[in-house]
């Protein structure tokens, strides 16, 4: 049991950060993942994190999304604690409850889309609002019709997602994510699993929420143009810790460790 | 012995009669199976180690032991213990649980074809475990499942003549009645053995259809 007297309930004072990762750590039994990590995450920031596979990178979205416990350190969100609860004024593992509450403004995304395959597009989008968030089976479709339309898919509403090609199938998991109206995004390698002719249509629509909307993101992916484009900060993972970070061009013009360099040279020779 | 075709037709209504008496038998311990079966089977899925584990135990004692015994203990032992039932709850409660065992398994091997990543959408929307299970993981079981459960519907059908030791009146009950009473065992046992027959191929028939449509229905091709 690690002692967590040190972390604070909740963070105080100006310019709360929306994620914060401190000293968090995650392991498999004696196979470390991450250690000690350190990274935050502004409100309405875009953070991409890169990196060779086996880095730790997706890990970092699952913690966040709580699929995963973690072994050390505390996560918070929105100023509150995610992986823990405070009780008689201090931090201990949260529990169910907490949990569903705590991961409430958190949405994400998957490689593999995730629909739910027994309903159609609409259907999966007004899921959550309906059963989670209580609304109105009118209010929800509306909710969901209005986001079909701005991922362009309102024409196929009425699929299911078998009938959908992928590409169409991402878009429609992106919708249902932002039918829940979350604080953070998360994309988890969302176009790897696509075939390159689709892969503009669901960037596109990130790039598009980032524009106009204020949510905060964090992404992990292998499309280092479309990161650059989009992120306001890149997050190089190595080994389990962040190698390195900076603003997308002077990361990608500038890189400073050695490794960075290594990996984007070989990103580059692959391209 | 020759086939006597109008003492044939002379039994016919009594043994048509003791046949909705076994499909109901049929129906009835199919149901609590189902039902219960489920229990069992989402049990073993919680995270509490002792429900796990002792409902892991049961079943695997329901499976390993035969059901004529099972039938006799909950009919026999019961009094002994002030539980006195009829045969006929008897035999359903025996029934049910053997089956119960059976289809437990089944419907475990459906949820676990569900992949992990559906799971992973459910806590990301934030769905409670009950609507995880109600909502996205118990119908993508059921197609999975449906051929499964309906090998033990035909097998709860052909099973009940075992509820004949303890009275229950279906029909081998009533064919070994007619048999004693006549003297002649060649036409009762032959429409017992027709009967199973024909509605066992029925049945087989019907979940393959059911199978069909139930994937359509759910957009699952």
């Amino acid at each position: 049991m690690q002692d967590l007297s040190s972390f604070p309930l909740e963070l105080t004072g100006p310019n709360i950060p929306m994620v914060r990762f401190m000293n968090v750590r995650k392991a498999y039994n004696d196979f470390v993942v991450l250690d000690n990590l350190n990274l935050d995450i502004a409100p309405g920031e875009m953070v991409t994190v890169i990196g060779p596979s086996g880095s730790g990178k997706t890990t970092v979205l699952r913690m966040l999304m709580t699929l995963e416990t973690i072994n050390g350190g505390v996560i918070y969100v929105d100023g509150k604690p995610l992986t823990h609860m405070p009780k008689n004024g201090v931090l201990v593992p949260a529990d169910a409850k907490y949990l569903r509450k705590a991961r409430s403004s958190i949405g994400m995304c998957f490689q593999h889309f995730n629909l739910f395959p027994h309903m159609t597009a609409l259907e999966n989008c007004m899921e959550g609002p309906v059963q989670v968030l209580g609304l109105p089976r009118r209010e929800a479709r509306e909710r969901a019709e209005e986001l079909l339309s701005m991922v362009g898919m309102i024409e196929k509403k009425d699929q299911h997602p078998a009938r959908l090609s992928g590409g169409q199938q991402q878009r429609v998991a992106i919708a249902r994510a932002l039918a829940m109206r979350p604080k953070v995004m998360l994309f988890d390698e969302v176009t790897s699993a696509l075939d390159p002719e689709v892969i503009g249509e669901v960037t596109n629509v990130i790039k598009e929420l980032v524009t106009k909307h204020n949510l905060t993101m964090l992404m992990v992916t292998h499309q280092m143009g479309f990161a650059r484009d989009i992120s306001d900060r890149i997050c190089f993972f190595y080994g389990g810790k962040i190698e390195e970070q900076n603003t997308p061009d002077e990361l990608f013009t500038n890189p400073q460790s050695k490794r960075t360099q290594q990996f984007l040279s070989a990103v580059k020779a692959a391209d | 012995m020759q086939w006597d075709w109008q003492f044939a037709a002379e039994i016919l209504p009594r043994m048509l009669w003791a046949t909705v008496n076994t499909l109901m038998a049929a129906g009835i311990g199919y149901a609590i199976a189902a039902v219960l079966g489920l229990v069992f089977a989402v049990a073993q899925r919680t995270r509490f180690p002792i429900l796990t584990v002792s409902v892991r135990e049961v079943v695997e004692f329901l499976r390993s032991t035969p059901l004529v015994l099972q039938i006799f203990f909950v009919y026999y032992v019961g009094p002994e213990y002030g539980v006195s039932l009829s045969p006929w709850v008897a035999g359903m409660i025996a029934i049910g649980l053997h089956y119960a065992a059976y289809l437990s398994e089944v419907y475990r091997g459906g949820i676990e074809s569900v992949s992990r990543g559906q799971w992973e959408a459910c806590t990301a929307i934030n769905l409670t475990s009950i609507q995880t299970y109600r909502r996205i993981i118990l119908p993508q079981a059921l197609p999975p499942s449906v051929a499964g459960m309906g090998n033990y519907l035909i097998s709860i059908f052909k099973d009940t003549p075992m509820l004949s030791v303890i009275g229950v009146a279906e029909l081998m009950q009533t064919a070994n009645a007619i048999g004693g009473q006549n003297y002649r065992y060649l036409e009762p046992y032959t429409i017992v053995g027709l009967v199973f027959l024909i509605i066992s191929l029925f049945s087989a028939a019907s979940i393959r259809g059911f199978e069909g449509w139930i994937r359509r229905k759910l957009g699952m091709y």
